[in-house]
């Protein structure tokens, strides 16, 4: 296990060094000229635009100009700085302010998906074919149909504006209560493929052989359901819900872009607007380390919650 | 010859442990009805081996199923007869007073040990889960019946393994653990279906013997359910023969050795390789186990059957007793004995 977890930190160095790279070169790729994008609709004077080429290797020309400025951009990196936004604030500020936004809003839009999408998941493979199964079944396939561009301005305006049941948006310092609105809706994708899964591996567990097992030991039904069919039955759950953990942590653009909350998705897609290179790559570069260490964190926990699974 | 279905054994005082009494069971599917079983009836007293024998699809083990009341209902319906345990019909018993049998009276291994166990559970747990759940015994208590249970059935170093998952055995040692957490309450009666069958030949025979010693040593009744002629001949006292969800044959085991007295026993017995006749071609029993849905008029094994006149098709044969306390659900069960005695 220990060996398997080392192996896969390095693979990790690698898949971060490989991303990064082809979002630094897919970033200023296209940009014209960066001293002018940095400097706006101002003009630039000679010295400034002469100490920016120096400070940014930007005389180097090439593909070896370009990976001249890469491996800067990787060594500040590595330092612990990711270096400065086109507006001048430090982008390590900007995630810090950023960060524990999208957490809180990750974490309802998680919750929701494990009070509401896992144990109605339970009762639906419990009662498979039941009203109840086959009422989630449509109204998960509605939600999944949705699209979260069309879903979450709908709930903002009904339940935020229509009948003012929640703040319509969130502003720059949201409330637990400003966040519930757009953690529902984010949660909502997540609520159902959480509850489709459930109801899945429920009902294939409980016809299980072991299921007749437990039975013919003249085990009492609740305890066959709760102890020995939902301790298998949610191994995969859990897994789906800590790769969306992962997914949720890494920001909502649409959702947080429609309740106007300023977390992680909201700046990613300013910069993206703006085109301010140095804040995407940043912002990216961060994603990129959360995502990996989350998807190391579920193989681990997969391994501890299925004894099957072993990793050399 | 008499056509009255009397037992091949005499009735103990105060009756049989378990008895069955022309029980019925059918599946309801999409596709159709299935009648997995039609009649059956035997019975098992304290401290003998009765074997059920049959193919598959002869409802050996839905019979078993019913009697432990752990059928899945739907799509299984028991729709009658009767399951007596110390003459107390289960059928009618409620589900609380049923769960009490189970484990306690009569407990069942299963064939398939590696899905039977629960993968995510060390099996020292499962089989501690039975004594601190049904005997409200502490954690420590159960362990150590646990490992006094694993060292029962012979699992080396059991104090050492209490805390291995079932993948980690080996599938001798994974039915062992199915054994000892069928023990763990006592039974009066153990049911083991087809409890080798999943198993290399060696190992085979290793069980087979644990199981014939336990029941001795541990004063049970035990159901035998297999398809293998083989395992039933050393451990039995009694067989009875299913095809089609009927008892066809009910015999003590050396005369049904000797002389099967239906035309499907006989068959089974003929198409055993033999080791001292070399160069013939070995018998097989033509054509393939009937449908469910659609069992044959008449006799049920008529379109395999040798022997088979108008009256097979026709009439369905009832249990007739020979003359030695055996019973054949044949029309012409004594010929069959006699040519089979020959």
């Amino acid at each position: 296990m220990f060996r398997y977890i080392l192996r896969r930190l390095l693979q990790m160095v690698l898949a971060f060094f490989g991303t990064t790279l082809i979002v630094y070169a897919l970033m200023f790729a296209g940009q014209g000229d960066p001293i002018q994008a940095l400097a706006g609709e101002r003009p630039v004077t000679a010295a400034q635009r002469a100490y920016l080429t120096e400070k940014y290797h930007l005389d180097a020309t090439g593909v070896g100009g370009f990976f001249y400025r890469y491996f800067d951009y990787v060594k500040s990196l590595l330092q612990g700085d990711l270096g400065q936004s086109l507006t001048g604030r430090q982008i390590g500020d900007i995630l810090q302010a950023a960060w524990p936004v999208t957490l809180k809003l990750a974490l309802i839009a998680l919750a929701v998906a494990i009070i509401f999408g896992v144990s109605a998941g339970v009762v639906a493979g419990i009662r498979r074919a039941s009203i109840f199964d086959n009422s989630t079944l449509v109204l998960t396939l509605l939600v999944l149909g949705i699209p979260t561009i069309v879903l979450a301005p709908l709930a903002q305006y009904f339940l935020g504006v229509k009948w003012q049941l929640f703040p319509p948006t969130a502003g720059s310092q949201p409330t637990f209560y400003a966040l519930l609105l757009p953690g529902i809706v984010l949660g909502s994708l997540s609520l159902a493929t959480a509850l489709r899964l459930t109801r899945t591996s429920v009902a294939e567990n409980l016809r299980a052989d072991y299921v007749r097992t437990a039975r013919s030991k003249g085990l009492v039904k609740r305890r066959i359901v709760t102890v020995h069919v939902l301790r298998n039955s949610l191994i995969p759950v859990v897994t789906f819900l800590g790769v969306e953990l992962g997914n949720l942590m890494s920001g909502a653009i649409i959702t947080e872009g429609v309740f106007n909350i300023p977390g992680v998705g909201f700046n990613l897609f300013r910069g993206i607007r703006t085109e301010d290179g140095p804040l995407v790559v940043g912002i990216v570069s961060v994603l990129v380390v959360v995502y990996l260490v989350s998807n190391l964190v579920v193989d681990v926990l997969y391994a501890v919650l299925d004894p099957r699974i072993r990793y050399e | 010859m008499t056509v009255n279905p009397t037992p091949a054994s005499a009735t103990p005082e105060g009756g049989h442990l378990l008895e069955l009494r022309d029980l019925h069971v059918e599946f309801r599917t999409n596709e159709g009805v299935a009648r997995v079983i039609n009649g059956v009836s035997y019975h098992l007293d304290a401290g003998e081996t009765l074997a059920v024998l049959g193919e598959s699809g002869s409802g050996k083990s839905v019979t078993a199923q019913a009697i432990m009341g752990i059928l899945d209902t739907p799509p299984a319906f028991v729709r009658s007869g009767q399951i007596l345990y110390r003459g107390q019909d289960l059928l009618t018993a409620s589900e609380e007073q049923r769960r009490q049998v189970r484990g306690k009276e009569i407990a069942i291994i299963f064939q398939d040990a590696l899905s039977a166990l629960n993968p995510v559970f060390p099996v020292g747990w499962q089989i501690g889960e039975t004594l601190r759940q049904r005997s409200g015994m502490s954690r420590g208590d159960a362990r150590r019946r646990a490992v006094e249970l694993m060292d029962l059935v012979k699992i080396p170093g059991a104090a050492k393994r209490i805390g291995d998952y079932p993948h980690q055995f080996s599938g001798g040692m994974r039915q062992r653990v199915m054994i000892a957490m069928a023990l763990a309450l006592d039974p009066k009666v153990l049911i083991a279906d087809e409890p080798t069958t999943a198993l290399d030949v060696t190992v085979q025979a290793q069980i087979m013997d644990l199981l014939a010693d336990l029941r001795r040593d541990l004063d049970m009744a035990m159901i035998l359910i297999t398809h293998d002629l083989g395992v039933v001949a050393g451990v039995a006292d009694r067989i009875a023969v299913m095809y089609a969800g009927r008892i066809v044959e009910h015999a003590d085991v050396r005369s049904l050795y000797k002389a099967p007295a239906h035309p499907y026993t006989k068959g089974l017995l003929e198409s055993i390789p033999r080791m001292d006749v070399r160069g013939q071609e070995l018998s097989t029993i033509k054509g393939l186990p009937p449908n469910l849905m659609r069992i044959p008029s008449g006799c049920p094994f008529h379109p395999r059957c040798p022997y088979v006149q108008q009256v097979c098709v026709d009439v369905v044969p009832h249990d007739l007793v020979l003359g030695d306390g055996r019973t054949s659900a044949c029309h012409f069960a004594q010929e069959v004995r006699d040519d089979s005695a020959r």
